[in-house]
């Protein structure tokens, strides 16, 4: 009898994931598929634990900013930020308002180029090649910048614990000035790309909806949520750092458009519109940055005797490219490592939105969907679609050509 | 239907591309030879992008200012950094670093500062052009 039903049945499962070296937090989806349209998906975590925690708990709090570096590929800054910010708040140490403003600084320059990144895959997902390069010719010069003002394009390794180390001196602002002017002045064509172009809107528009209430029910955070018009910013929230001396608002879809849907295309504006922000928000700080220090305590050896003698617990906050981050440090006044470390990055809140964003849309639209909430998209990698015991795999590759012919098969 | 990305694509028809060639335009057969022969003035190498100033390289270290004060060791995130009990003097393994500069901040006397070299490429670790003593 059961027998039967199996032959009867008209759905098949295709699981995605779980491990992924570069996926940060390893994922396994279980699609349920009927025909080409999705009709369930199951997302389970907790596959893999890399011990960075474990790791930093054996580590003094100056190592563990720079392991804190490498939780991410592309947050190098948030990351180690959120951290310093909570031994921070452990241990009450004041930071320079010099130093606020320039953490504002390299904060917004890595959201620039996360945002353009992210762009740049968008446009690639859907098989618009020509908009990848030139998205990331643009961010090219976001690094440039980046590598002449801390040293190296992605590891920036400028936060230290009541600081940061490296100054923004007159010399610098030229150069930034001038990168500035060219994001600005090359936005507006950049806009119209993504906002206008037909093959964009083709592929974006009306999928992959997250409704506001799923937004709030589901905790989602950053671009995700704001696009679904939940006005969340930790830089608004609770600002941090120079935030509040800075002119900042919620960034929504209706600020542009007038209305919220909360589909693919509401993301991309969310995030176009933020690059704007950013751009704004770094000029803003350079105008406004006070004289002044750098770190609270330059020795360090000091520094780390007198985190060794405090005992007490603290949170760090920030708004990261994809959300908000929280790390939580504890120290018990006796050792020097913390006692406890946790880290929660912005992605664990946006894995869950993917299910009903994901509902009713096709196997085609899985890379642009999943790629809209900004995960590291290698989670798409490998796809293997299991039909009872016949058993065959999708590989990038083959699920990006997917992608690409059902954009071709719209234009016609 | 209007294509707005034709435009640009047809002006980048005719523009040169970023990509530095460096160390040559196309890529020599044996890289070996291909220096020996830059190093007689045979074949021209193509410079590499100026790194900009600031730029976190391959760590030079003054053996003479050092005073062993092991201040370096305790903070380097990766442990690249051996103490040498004898000499009293530490030894830096690259293949380890990850160029944070942190032990230069924390050195009291100053003898450890980034350099700007960058080609660290190597198939042993323990190679002498990767440690620095």
């Amino acid at each position: 009898m059961t027998e039967k039903k199996q032959t009867t049945k008209t759905t098949y499962q295709l699981p995605i994931g779980p491990i992924h070296p570069a996926l940060k937090e390893p994922v396994m989806f279980e699609f349920e598929i009927d025909g080409e349209r999705i009709i369930d998906v199951d997302v389970q975590l907790g596959h893999v634990h890399r011990a960075i925690e474990w790791t930093g708990m054996r580590r003094n709090p100056i190592q563990i900013i720079y392991l804190a570096e490498r939780i991410c590929g592309i947050c190098s800054f948030v990351h180690p930020f959120a951290f310093v910010r909570a031994v921070e708040n452990a241990c009450e140490i004041e930071v320079p308002e010099r130093a606020d403003y320039l953490r504002v600084v390299h904060g917004e320059l890595e959201r620039i180029c996360s945002h353009m990144l992210w762009a740049g895959v968008a446009a690639h997902e859907v098989g618009f090649d020509s908009v990848l390069f030139l998205t990331w010719e643009m961010r090219e010069k976001v690094l440039d910048l980046t590598e002449y003002l801390t040293g190296n394009r992605v590891t920036k390794a400028i936060l230290t614990i009541g600081g940061i180390r490296r100054d923004i001196t007159k010399d610098h602002i030229p150069k930034i000035k001038e990168t500035m002017d060219y994001l600005k002045n090359n936005f507006e064509k950049l806009r119209k790309i993504y906002l206008d172009d037909k093959t964009f809107k083709l592929r974006s528009q009306d999928c992959g909806i997250l409704t506001y209430e799923d937004a709030l029910k589901l905790c989602a955070v950053g671009p995700t949520t704001r696009a679904s018009g939940v006005k969340k910013d930790v830089r608004v929230d609770q600002a941090y750092a120079a935030y509040s001396d800075l002119d900042i608002d919620y960034i929504t879809p209706d600020v542009l458009t007038g209305e919220v849907n909360g589909d693919v295309y509401d993301r991309i504006i969310v995030r176009l519109l933020e690059v704007k922000q950013s751009i704004d928000l770094i000029e803003q700080a350079i105008d406004k940055m006070p004289a002044g220090d750098l770190v609270s305590e330059p020795k360090i050896p000091k520094l780390l005797n007198y985190i060794k003698k405090t005992a007490g617990e603290g949170i760090g906050r920030d708004e990261a490219p994809r959300g908000e981050v929280i790390h939580y440090v504890k120290f018990d006044g006796e050792h020097e490592e913390p006692y406890t470390w946790k880290v929660r990055a912005s992605t664990y809140n946006n894995i869950l939105p993917w299910i009903p964003m994901l509902k009713g849309e096709q196997i085609a639209d899985i890379p642009i969907v999943a790629a809209s909430t900004d995960p590291c998209m290698s989670c798409t990698n490998r796809v293997a679609v299991v039909d009872k015991n016949k058993k065959y795999e999708l590989d990038k590759e083959q699920l990006h050509q997917l992608s690409v012919k059902k954009t071709l098969g719209l234009m016609k | 239907m209007k294509f707005s990305m034709l435009p640009q694509v047809f002006t980048q028809m005719f523009k040169k591309p970023w990509t530095n060639k460096f160390p040559a335009k196309y890529t020599p057969d044996n890289t070996t030879k291909f220096l020996e022969d830059v190093g007689t003035g045979k074949a021209k190498i193509i410079p590499p992008v100026e790194t900009p100033e600031g730029f976190r390289g391959k760590i030079v270290y003054d053996k003479e200012k050092c005073i062993g004060c092991k201040l370096c060791i305790k903070v380097c995130p990766t442990n690249a950094i051996e103490f040498k009990e004898k000499e009293k003097k530490i030894k830096i393994y690259l293949s380890r670093c990850c160029f944070c500069s942190q032990c230069n901040d924390v050195c009291p006397v100053k003898c450890l500062s980034m350099g700007d070299e960058f080609l660290l490429a190597d198939v042993d670790p323990y190679s002498k052009d990767l440690i620095v003593e």
